[in-house]
């Protein structure tokens, strides 16, 4: 059932305020960080309000104005974009408060630029959570290409200039192409409106045509998600502060990307004409490769915000791989793995940022020994390891026992296999780092200078860690209930398509 | 509702009769003439706001307005049509804006080069609005006249180089009037009349007659050049980089626009489209707007020079424009007056910014805008939403245009629009974006301060607000243009479009 609800509006809008008045805050930090963190609240509270009702099979919707004569920006919550909203508002809490310490603790400057930056990114998140049209998706597409460039140039040295003119050519090249594609579905189908199962069919146009649109419209989100060989701006993004890493290259943008091939697989083609034009597979493929590439490249990075930006890569994969085989049980393990790397990417990137504002460390190789001096992080880090090489009762285990399920479900039993060799890489790469941390003594006359501990960035740390364990192992817990928000968004997809997998 | 019926007439008369007696009030006071022309633009303005309402509620007719109550053929009309007032609009808003802008540049001249520069600013905008609103051929060479000859002016009071650009100006532009009065010649000849609805009917019988051909051709090769569509944009780049920067704005913003938008109503609502002659001919203005497109973004790339680059720029967006006409359907077209508009706004305030910045630092080096952000706040703030409408980023206006426009492409399946429109996009967002890194992320550029700031801001109040609000229309047209164009365009769409 759907209702007009003006909750889709202000979730979008609460970030987009705060932004507003964190810049206009400058002289006052306190206020300033205040301002971020009650909007975090606020907007959390807004997104988890709707979550019931959709559960129930409500929709909310609300259309702000006519972007053309035609087509209007729609925000709808249906189960898909609640889950990428809950989730986004969610981590939005604990990243604002470790931000803050962060960015005290490390001195860093623009602090004003960088918090408003980071709410107009979350405010862009939500739009493209709740987008009801091609349109709408697309207009907070680009917002957050933009908003997020100036987080990306934050250091404003030379390396930072060019990851960010890397990052706006990936970006921006690839959302005027979405933007070609998004006419040419316009013109053949006379909509854009979001639709479990799609709205295209095959009777619209030529199978070519039909196979350039989804290239087209599949290019945009494949940067974002960094889908090789597209990925080439997130390993050169990392050099923005880490919880611009974190949030961003964890959370927001790359899952963006990640949420928009889930779109357009699902909403906008729909697995009936994929598995018709048969181009599904090629995309599959490529997140293979992806999934295996990267995870050896990440082997062999020395600077553990790079490794961890190439297990990014991998993991982004599975989600496009879950979406590309098109069964519901992948489809169901991909917006759960949405949720599970989330959460577990993020507390790595936190705990890497821990160890940079403590001892300045980058290097893996110079980490010998620091988990006796940093227990609590170091142990979060080693649980978040866990969770993306796929333990039982941790949350990465029940995304990827969905997605092998549907893989297998999808008759395609091979892809199992890609993940299960990926999963042995995570540990190969993950678990040194570990061992290294707790298990080999701190060198002789430690060199190293210990910052002071800052629960400010320590809490934040521990609450994703936590949750990452209570999601594995009740992972219907309410709120925010992803699993069965997973379950009814796949659902939806493959409803009239599931008579081809009993 | 200020002057009823008679509401179109003023929204020329007003400015005519001001710049006229401009001198004369400038000789009483420095000041007076200005302000006498401030008024009378105001009033222009509102005026235009009037018509437009006066026309909406007769629900988009067009309303015939005869001068001296002498009908036509023997009379002269204006025509106030829905798209007519929204260009009128534009114009008498932009004028109005800038009008206040100039004043600081103005500061330490006499009174006859402050009156002259006024009297020559309300010129030209009387140019620019009877070209509009005009539905007479020969008036509109009267006041293509008007318009070039104040133009001409004004970009030779810039100084510096500008009288030789201003020469060139002059001689390129006498070619195209000329072009326009052999075309009005043609069209004399075929229909023995001069009013353009009158023309639209009688020419029918002629469209397949060489004659009709050259009288077309002629005004391609006019229009085309006042409105600097490649190739014939050679006098553009020096005449907006040398113009005085107080007026800059409007001659970028409107002067390329009106001619643009006289060509729209010659082909749409006179000639028609739907005959072979104009056929080939829209192919022709296709080619000449995709070649402009490209070769304009790629100049603007190569130049150092913050005005040459947007003038280039510009050559680039009368490219667009040329590519909406060309298509020939209801996307293209709507795509086409909305850049046309939205382009203006951008232009404009891109070159309001430009001269903030040589009126304080006498600078024009792109490369030597480092930490502007903290200097002039506003105008960095202006620039990027400039910017972001430029390369097509939502919700600020410039992506509407480009959605219409790729709609129209698709349309007519002249894919290869699509491909230039997305190349050009990305060419706008390398050259634009160059700008913003140089003004937020470079060190700070040693400058020397010819005008020390007054305000916080960075700018006198007279530059500052007008920046300020056309960075905020650049927004607004983005969120409001569905209203532009359910409201406004799609109610004034030429007959020829409906069938």
């Amino acid at each position: 059932m759907t209702m007009i609800d003006t909750r889709p509006l202000i979730a979008v809008c609460i970030p987009f305020v705060a932004a507003l008045l964190v810049s206009m805050s400058h002289k006052y930090p306190n206020i300033r960080e205040m301002w971020s963190a009650i909007a975090s609240i606020l907007l959390f509270g807004t997104v988890i309000s709707m979550t019931g009702g959709v559960l129930d099979g409500m929709t909310y919707e609300y259309t702000m104005f006519n972007l053309t004569d035609t087509v209007g920006l729609t925000m709808k919550t249906d189960p898909a974009g609640t889950i990428f909203a809950t989730l986004a508002s969610l981590l939005w809490i604990p990243i604002n408060f470790y931000s803050i310490g962060y960015m005290r603790n490390n001195h860093e400057g623009m602090q004003t630029g960088y918090f408003a930056a980071f709410a107009l990114c979350i405010g862009a998140t939500m739009g493209i959570a709740m987008a009801a049209n091609l349109l709408t998706f697309f207009v907070f597409y680009e917002i957050l290409t933009i908003s997020s460039y100036p987080l990306v140039l934050h250091e404003r040295d030379e390396e930072a200039l060019l990851a960010s003119r890397k990052y706006l050519a990936y970006t921006l090249a690839s959302g005027q192409l979405f933007l070609a594609g998004t006419v040419g579905v316009y013109c053949i189908s006379g909509t854009m409106n979001f639709t479990p199962g799609g709205f295209l069919e095959s009777h619209m146009a030529p199978a070519w045509v039909l196979q350039l649109l989804f290239v087209l419209l599949i290019m945009a989100g494949s940067v974002k998600a960094a889908v090789m060989p597209l990925h080439g701006w997130l390993p050169a993004a990392m050099v923005a502060p880490t919880p611009v890493s974190a949030l961003l290259h964890a959370v927001a943008v790359v899952k963006t990307g990640a949420f928009a091939v889930l779109r357009i697989l699902g909403f906008v083609f729909g697995p009936k004409l994929l598995s018709e034009l048969g181009i599904a597979d090629v995309l599959a493929w490529m997140a293979v490769l992806t999934i295996l590439a990267s995870s050896f490249i990440a082997l062999r990075q020395d600077n553990l915000k790079r490794r961890l930006a190439f297990s990014t890569i991998g993991q982004l994969s599975y989600i496009v791989l879950g979406g590309a085989l098109l069964t519901p049980l992948a489809f169901k393990g991909a917006y759960l793995h949405l949720v599970a790397h989330a959460v577990m990417k993020i507390t790595l990137f936190m705990c890497a940022g821990c160890i940079i504002v403590r001892t300045h460390l980058h290097d893996i190789s110079e980490m010998d020994g620091i988990g006796h001096r940093m227990p609590v992080t170091m142990t979060c880090f080693a649980l978040a390891s866990l969770g993306i090489a796929g333990t039982p009762f941790l949350v990465g285990f029940v995304s990827k026992w969905n997605l092998a399920m549907g893989a297998i479900q999808a008759g395609k039993p091979l892809f199992v296999l890609a993940w299960m060799a990926s999963a042995i890489l995570a540990i190969g790469y993950l678990m040194p780092v570990v061992r290294m941390a707790f298990f080999k003594p701190e060198p002789e006359g430690d060199p190293r200078h210990y910052g002071s501990t800052s629960y400010c960035m320590l809490i934040p740390i521990c609450f994703t860690a936590i949750l990452s364990l209570v999601l594995g192992i009740v992972p219907e817990i309410f709120p925010p209930d992803f699993y069965r928000l997973a379950e009814l968004a796949s659902a939806g997809i493959t409803a009239g398509f599931g008579g081809v997998f009993k | 509702m200020i002057f009823g019926v008679h509401s179109p007439v003023f929204i020329v008369l007003l400015p005519l009769s001001a710049s006229l007696l401009c001198l004369a009030f400038s000789r009483l006071h420095r000041h007076l003439g200005g302000w006498v022309v401030q008024l009378s633009l105001l009033g222009a303005f509102l005026s235009s706001v009037d018509s437009m309402r006066q026309v909406l509620d007769a629900g988009g007719k067009t309303i015939h307005y005869w001068m001296g109550n002498w009908q036509p053929p023997i009379g002269i009309e204006f025509a106030i049509d829905p798209l007519n007032t929204a260009v009128l609009c534009m114009i008498t808003f932009i004028s109005l804006v800038v009008s206040f802008y100039s004043k600081p540049f103005l500061e330490n001249e006499d009174w006859l080069h402050y009156g002259g520069y006024y009297t020559l600013y309300g010129l030209l905008t009387v140019g620019l609005c009877g070209m509009t609103v005009t539905g007479d051929v020969f008036n509109m060479y009267v006041y293509l006249e008007i318009m070039s000859l104040a133009g001409y002016g004004l970009i030779a009071m810039g100084g510096h180089k500008s009288m030789v650009a201003a020469f060139r100006y002059l001689l390129v532009g006498t070619i195209g009037a000329s072009f326009y009065l052999l075309g009005i010649g043609f069209l004399y000849a075929m229909t023995g009349s001069l009013n353009m609805a009158d023309i639209s009917e009688r020419i029918v019988p002629f469209v397949h007659t060489p004659l009709f051909a050259f009288a077309v051709a002629c005004f391609l090769v006019a229009f085309g050049i006042k409105m600097a569509l490649f190739p014939l944009h050679g006098w553009q780049p020096d005449s907006y980089t040398y113009s005085h920067p107080g007026a800059a704005g409007l001659i970028s913003g409107c002067m390329s626009k009106v001619p643009a938008y006289a060509m729209l109503r010659y082909f749409f609502y006179v000639f028609g489209i739907h005959n072979t002659v104009m056929q080939s001919l829209m192919n022709v203005l296709g080619i000449m707007g995709i070649c402009g497109i490209l070769i304009g973004s790629v100049m603007a790339l190569a130049q150092y020079d913050f005005r040459r680059m947007l003038a280039y720029s510009s050559v680039a967006q009368l490219g667009y424009i040329a590519v909406g006409m060309a298509l020939g359907n209801i996307h293209g077209f709507v795509g086409a007056v909305l850049h046309l508009i939205n382009h203006a706004f951008m232009k404009c305030c891109l070159f309001l910014v430009v001269g903030g910045i040589t009126y304080r630092f006498g600078e024009v080096n792109l490369y030597r805008l480092g930490g502007l952000n903290k200097k002039m706040p506003v105008s960095s703030i202006a620039v990027c939403l400039a910017v972001l409408s430029m390369v097509g980023i939502p919700p600020t206006c410039g992506f509407f245009s480009k959605w219409y426009l790729m709609l129209g492409a698709y349309e007519s399946q002249q894919y290869i629009h699509i491909v230039v429109l997305v190349i050009s996009s990305l060419l706008n967002a390398v050259y634009y974006f160059r700008i913003v890194e140089q003004m937020f992320v470079q060190r700070e550029a040693s400058l020397t301060e010819l005008h020390e700031p007054a305000t916080k801001l960075g700018l006198p109040m007279n530059m500052v607000v007008p920046i300020g609000i056309t960075g905020l229309g650049i927004l607004l047209l983005g969120v409001y243009s569905s209203t532009l164009v359910n409201r406004i365009v799609e109610i004034g769409l030429p007959e020829v479009l409906m069938r």
